[in-house]
This record gives C-alpha cells, sequence and structure tokens, in this order.
C-alpha cells in the first residue's frame, strides 16, 4: 500500500501540530461553529416584537415536571390508561375466545376426524399448535388493541421526555445517566428495542448500566400477564365496584416497582462492576403537538399491535407443539411434563410458585407472551383435573375469568402465588431476543451473562423472600 | 413531474434491529441511482420528513432520540431512482456517542449522493450548528427547514432566501406533517443530485490566529496530496488537530485512503452499522 507511509506522516504531522496549537483548539473550533449558526440565525429569523404573555406548553410544562406534581401525575395517567385498558378488554378478549375456542376448535377437531387424521397429527396439529394460537390471539390481542394507541397519543404528544426528566434526577443519582429514562420508556414496549435506544449514551459504563438494567421495564410480552393476573386474583379480593380500578394500581404497582428496580441495581451497579461519576447532558423538551389521532391509531396498530401479536402467535405455535409433545410422551409411566413440573415443586414452593410455572418460564424464555396459556395448560395436567378441557396437553377451552380462576385454584394457587408469579413476571431473565440483541450490542458474553442472570437470581431472591415472610406472618 | 411511486415494501418497523437482517433483503445497491441520506437534530420530524417522501409510515415519536438505527427507503422522481437513509437524530457530528458515529461515518464513508439536514425552524440558532458541521463535510446539501407552522405559531418569521444565500446549500421551508413543501424538496434533491445545482457550502471561517491558520493549511495540504479526490480534506484536518482518534484510525486502516479512490463506498457504510460498545 503506498498510502501507508503518507498516512503515518499524516499522522506524524498532525501529532506535532497538535502539541502546537494546544489544548485549546477544541474550544476554539466550537466557539467558531457556534458563533457562525448564531449569526446565520440571526440575519434570518424576525422574532415577535412582544413575546406572547401566555405560553401553554411552558404552562403545561410546569405542572407535570413540577417536584411537586410531577410524579403523582404520572401514576394518574399510567393507572387511567391501564384502568381504561383492563374495563375495555373483558368484552372483546371474552368474544375472541368464544369463537376461536368454542367455535373453530371443535370445528378443525372435526375436520381432522372427517379427514381420518391419526390421533397424535391432530393432537398436535389443533391441540398444540392452533390452541396456543388461539390462546395467544384471544388473551393479548384486545388489551394490546386499548393499550397501544393510548400509549403512543401519550408518546405523540410529547409526554414522555417530560417522565425522562422527571427521572433524570434520581438517575444521576445512581450513578446513571439521564438518558437512561428514555432507553427506560422505550423497555416499556420491548426490552429488545430498549437495548438498542441505549446507542443514546456516549458514557460505554452509563451505557452497560442501561442494557443490564432494562429488563425491568415491563414489556409488551408481559403486560398481558399481569393485567390477567391481577384481574383474576387481586380485582376479585376486593369488592366488584373497585375490582377495575385496584388490578390496574397492581398493575402499576409492579411497573412502579420496575422503575424502583432500575435505580436501585443502577445504583449498585456503579458502585460496584461499573464504578464512575455520572455524567451531565441536556434534554430537550420537545414542544407539545396535538396528537394526530387517525394516523396514531393506525401506526399502533400495525407497527405495535399487530407485530407484537405476530411475534407472540409465531412463538406461540412450535412452544404449543412442544407442551402437548412433553404432555403426551411418557417415561416410565409418566409424562415429561409431571416429570419437569414435580421436578421443580419443590424449588417452586420455596419461592412462593410451583413447579408448573417455573415450567412454564422455561418453555417461555422465547416469548413471555405465552406464560398463562402454558401455565394454565400444566396446571389441568398436574391437579389432574377432569372435566375441564380435552385431556393431556389440551389447552382447553375457557369461558370467562371465573373458570381461570377455579382451574387455578385446583392447581393449589394462593393469592401469594399470584402475587409472586406477577413479581416475577417483571424480575426474570430477559427473553431470548432481547439477550440476543444484548449481546449485539455490547459483544460481550460476560455481560450478556451478567444482564440474564442478575435479574434471575433477583427474582428468586425477591419471591423466596416474600413467600417466607408471608408464611411466617401466617398469610398462608 | 410527479413523484410517480414509493418504491420500497419494506416493513414498517424496518427500525427495528430484530428485522434488520429482513430489512436488507431486496436492497439492491445496483438498483439504485442516488443515495440520499437524511440528517438532522432529534425531534425535527426527520422520520416524519422520510415517510412524507417514501411513502412510508415508520411509527414517529414526539420525542429526541426515537431512530437510533438507520432507516431505509426509496423513491421514483422523474426517471431516478433514489434510496433514502434516515440517520440517527444528533446535536452534532463530534462522535461522542455511538449514534453521531452512525450519522457521521455514513455522510463521510457512505458518500451519499445528496444529505438533507431537516432543521427545526421554531430553534434555528442550535439547529444549523449540526448544519455547518454537515456543511463542512460535503458540498451536495440540502436543508429542510421543516416546523414552518409552529415556527408560525410562535410568531417567527424566517427568511429563508436569506438563510440560503448565508449557507451557500438551497434551502426548502416545509411543515412534512402536512406534507406541505415536500415536492419541492424532492425536485431539489434530484437538482443536486444531477448536478443541475451546485451548491457552495459555507465553511467556517478561518480564525484571527495566524499560527492556527497556518497549522490547518499545511495539514490540508498533507492530506491533499495523499489522498488526491478526497472531497473535505480541511475537515479532515480540522479532526486531526482537534485529536479524533476515528479519523485517525480511518487514515491508518486506508478506509480513507479507499474514499479518495473512490472504491466501494457504501460497503465501507455497511460495515460501520455495527455498533461498538468498548468495554
Amino acid at each position: 500500500m503506498s498510502a501507508q507511509p503518507a498516512a503515518a506522516d499524516i499522522l506524524k504531522t498532525a501529532g506535532n501540530l497538535r502539541r502546537e496549537v494546544g489544548d485549546g483548539f477544541h474550544d476554539h473550533l466550537v466557539e467558531a461553529l457556534y458563533t457562525d449558526a448564531a449569526q446565520i440565525a440571526d440575519r434570518a429569523v424576525t422574532r415577535p416584537d412582544a413575546p406572547p404573555r401566555f405560553d401553554l406548553d411552558r404552562a403545561i410544562d410546569r405542572l407535570v415536571t413540577s417536584r411537586t406534581w410531577g410524579f403523582p401525575i404520572m401514576v394518574l395517567l399510567l393507572t387511567g390508561v391501564f384502568w381504561l385498558t383492563i374495563q375495555g378488554a373483558n368484552v372483546p378478549s371474552q368474544m375472541l375466545a368464544t369463537l376461536l375456542l368454542d367455535t373453530v376448535h371443535p370445528a378443525l377437531k372435526d375436520l381432522g376426524a372427517a379427514l381420518s387424521f391419526p390421533w397424535w397429527l391432530s393432537g398436535v396439529l389443533f391441540d398444540g399448535a392452533y390452541l396456543a394460537m388461539a390462546w395467544v390471539v384471544s388473551v393479548m390481542l384486545p388489551p394490546m388493541a386499548i393499550f397501544f394507541p393510548m400509549f403512543t397519543l401519550l408518546e405523540d404528544f410529547g409526554y414522555l421526555p417530560r417522565v425522562a426528566f422527571n427521572l433524570d434526577r434520581l438517575f444521576s443519582r445512581a450513578g446513571a445517566h439521564g438518558k437512561q429514562a428514555l432507553s427506560m420508556t422505550m423497555g416499556f414496549g420491548c426490552n429488545a428495542a430498549g437495548v438498542v435506544a441505549t446507542r443514546v449514551i456516549d458514557s460505554p459504563r452509563e451505557r452497560l448500566i442501561a442494557i443490564i438494567t432494562n429488563n425491568f421495564a415491563v414489556c409488551n410480552g408481559r403486560w398481558p400477564t399481569l393485567i390477567m393476573v391481577s384481574t383474576i386474583f387481586i380485582g376479585s379480593a376486593v369488592p366488584a365496584a373497585l375490582a377495575g380500578l385496584v388490578s390496574a394500581l397492581a398493575v402499576v404497582g409492579i411497573a412502579v416497582l420496575g422503575v424502583l428496580l432500575t435505580f436501585a441495581v443502577s445504583w449498585f451497579l456503579s458502585r460496584t462492576m461499573l464504578k464512575g461519576e455520572a455524567s451531565v447532558f441536556s434534554l430537550e423538551l420537545p414542544p407539545y403537538r396535538p396528537p394526530r389521532i387517525l394516523q396514531t391509531l393506525y401506526t399502533s396498530l400495525i407497527d405495535r399491535t399487530i407485530i407484537v401479536l405476530w411475534r407472540a402467535v409465531t412463538m406461540s405455535v412450535p412452544a404449543g407443539i412442544a407442551i402437548w409433545l412433553i404432555s403426551n410422551v411418557s417415561l416410565g409411566g409418566q409424562s415429561i411434563a409431571e416429570h419437569l413440573v414435580t421436578g421443580l415443586d419443590g424449588f417452586g414452593w420455596l419461592l412462593g410458585l410451583n413447579g408448573v410455572i417455573l415450567v412454564a418460564y422455561i418453555v417461555a424464555i422465547p416469548a413471555n407472551e405465552i406464560i398463562i396459556p402454558t401455565v394454565l395448560m400444566l396446571t389441568v395436567l398436574a391437579a389432574g383435573l377432569t372435566g375441564v378441557g380435552e385431556g393431556a396437553g389440551v389447552m382447553f377451552e375457557v369461558e370467562s375469568n371465573t373458570t381461570i380462576r377455579d382451574i387455578l385454584n385446583a392447581g393449589g394457587w394462593t393469592t401469594l402465588t399470584a402475587v409472586n408469579l406477577m413479581l416475577f413476571s417483571l424480575i426474570h431473565n430477559p427473553c431470548s431476543t432481547t439477550i440476543l440483541t444484548i449481546y449485539n450490542e455490547t459483544k460481550s458474553k460476560k455481560w450478556t451473562a451478567v444482564a440474564t442472570l442478575l435479574p434471575l437470581l433477583l427474582g428468586f431472591a425477591v419471591t423466596l423472600t416474600t413467600a417466607t415472610l408471608a408464611r411466617a406472618l401466617g398469610l398462608v | 413531474m410527479t413523484v410517480t411511486d414509493s418504491l420500497s415494501h419494506q416493513s414498517a418497523c424496518a427500525t427495528c434491529p430484530m428485522n434488520r437482517h429482513l430489512e436488507r433483503l431486496g436492497v439492491n445497491m445496483e438498483d439504485w441511482d442516488y443515495v440520499v441520506a437524511l440528517a438532522g437534530n432529534p425531534n425535527t420530524g426527520k422520520s416524519t420528513v422520510f415517510n412524507a417522501l417514501t411513502g412510508l409510515r415508520q411509527h414517529t415519536g414526539n420525542w429526541p432520540g426515537k431512530t437510533v438505527a438507520r432507516a431505509e427507503g426509496g423513491f421514483i422522481y422523474g426517471d431516478k431512482r433514489y434510496k433514502l437513509v434516515d440517520l440517527p437524530g444528533t446535536y452534532s457530528l463530534l462522535a461522542a456517542s455511538v449514534d453521531e458515529e452512525i450519522a457521521r461515518d455514513f455522510i463521510l464513508f457512505g458518500q451519499p449522493d445528496v444529505t438533507v439536514v431537516v432543521v427545526d425552524a421554531t430553534r434555528l440558532e442550535r439547529n444549523l450548528n449540526l448544519a455547518l458541521q454537515v456543511l463542512e463535510i460535503t458540498d451536495k446539501a440540502v436543508i429542510c427547514l421543516n416546523l414552518m407552522d409552529e415556527a408560525k405559531r410562535h410568531g417567527l418569521t424566517i427568511d429563508d432566501r436569506r438563510l440560503a444565500r448565508d449557507l451557500g446549500v438551497p434551502v426548502i421551508p416545509t411543515v412534512a406533517r402536512r406534507g406541505e413543501g415536500i415536492r419541492e424538496l424532492i425536485a431539489m434533491v434530484h437538482d443536486v443530485a444531477t448536478g443541475e445545482v451546485k451548491p457552495r457550502p459555507h465553511r467556517i471561517p478561518a480564525t484571527q490566529d495566524d499560527s492556527l491558520n497556518r497549522a490547518v493549511e499545511r495539514l490540508t495540504g498533507q492530506i491533499q496530496a495523499a489522498f488526491p479526490g478526497l472531497p473535505n480534506a480541511r475537515w479532515v484536518a480540522l479532526r486531526l488537530l482537534d485529536g479524533d482518534a476515528q479519523i485517525e484510525r480511518a487514515i491508518r486502516d486506508g478506509s480513507l485512503g479507499d474514499l479518495s479512490r473512490g472504491t466501494e463506498p457504501q460497503s465501507v457504510a455497511d460495515r460501520l452499522m455495527v455498533a461498538e460498545v468498548h468495554a
């Protein structure tokens, strides 16, 4: 390469000249740039003679970012969004369940019989793959179709940067970068997207903290689990009139706990594995813009709802097949699923969970979305319920939340199980897509392992603590 | 002259990293006549301009830092096919963070035929800081003066002709949300790409400090001699004097040499998509 000696020469000259021009060069450059920009802008812009007396943007900002009202408003908005989601999703969810589970599924079974499918083929296809998919659709589609557009409207309006602004102070106190608030907010949609969003953070140290803690932002795949468990167990523990509100508050409580954990773990990391000072940054608060309702509906339905649903469906089909197989393939008189469930039951009991839930979390590593269907199916199997569903490994039809509750009660569920499932849903390893994204972004096996195992161990610790406490206090 | 069709059939979530491998399928560089980069500060409506140009419906959010990777789309104008690359929104190109690095490396090594700088008309001064940095790297730029409706709402009047004269590049006022000025923007992109309009961008003036000027001149001369055909030798010299490690690396590993010889700039840019964390 003839360019190489020339390259070395250039670098040498540059090095010498750099010493000559001194340290002030950078400031000099930036100053020249700013001066030019200011002059050019000044010549082009004519400002109004008197500033407007009332600035609506500023008035709203004062309220939503105020020290007193900032956090209450945040919690109120979130609770409102979840309340509407929980209230609104019930009816369409049941309609979808009736259609997909009570009408289409028997029709498919009949079709299989008419075509004289062997039992295992009809089992794998209709009781495994189809039912898993139908479950995911009927459980997830209605809440997502309500939640995403509302969340997107808030985003479009310009509220999210204000959330970041409110959280900024707490992040810097935790030794993390204020922009982590942005990647965390992104994580409330999808953790993999949140991990990629950490690219806006300059310092590698603070970026790693943001990547490792992103998992504590409850993602799309986990909202439906939280909403459902909260509706069935928490909501039903209070008078019917308050059920919706209390369930919504329980979900918000988990989300807020996730934010608190983000601070706590960031603080821990910045004092142990990733030591350093928080860097300063400036966050621009964009103007409020009237949301474009129709376009928002379109993009949030297409971009988010359909895509997230599609991912869940594609993941649920192989998972449904896997569940059917482990439930129907026997080793020594017991199905593989039963072996797994009984094997993990002891450890599950310690955590206030059970073997079924732990097996479900193993099956659901590719997609958290399928936790609830898997849990229900395995519970029926493990509890040996009769009269519900259609036998081993069949994701049966369930008419209402009451039925689900009956099944889970028969599986030995208590309020502790429900609470700890919600906690474990928040605090466990990221899904496989997120783990892969973390590896792609960090290119480090070590940090990928930390990001995967740290939340899992923390989840074990937290659920072990709550279970032990609840038992010691005689609550269960 | 009309925008005949939206070329791209990419999924709406092409920005999503999970789909990056899918996104690249079918994007055959041979098929494009011109590559247009879209740069700008965060939250200036860059993604909205992107959507308006491509007919795509990428999700746009009202908050800074939404686009962290590159999004790609395309359009046909006249008989030319344009590939449009939406860069991450940044405040500067000094490459302090990964997103700034991605944006700068694309403008520098990707050598787009036109770089459209989307500028927030209500915050012109701060936005010009980035625009001026882009103009240091490339001649072929068009300023898209967006959010003109909000400027009006705030009572600001902006003399876009004056701005164009001062910056030395075309300035097109737009309201991308409503599609206003997009036709004009596309026409101007076409004119700059085909060379019908030749911008002569403003460069940050030589300083009062003679020793500084001599240093810049000497280094610029040496770079020009070593890499003839490099369009921005002075900018490279400034970066080296500022101690920019990435530019030093680009000189050492020959990627800057590739630019001056005009070999495969795109493949270099594609390699740069992989974000690094130096940890």
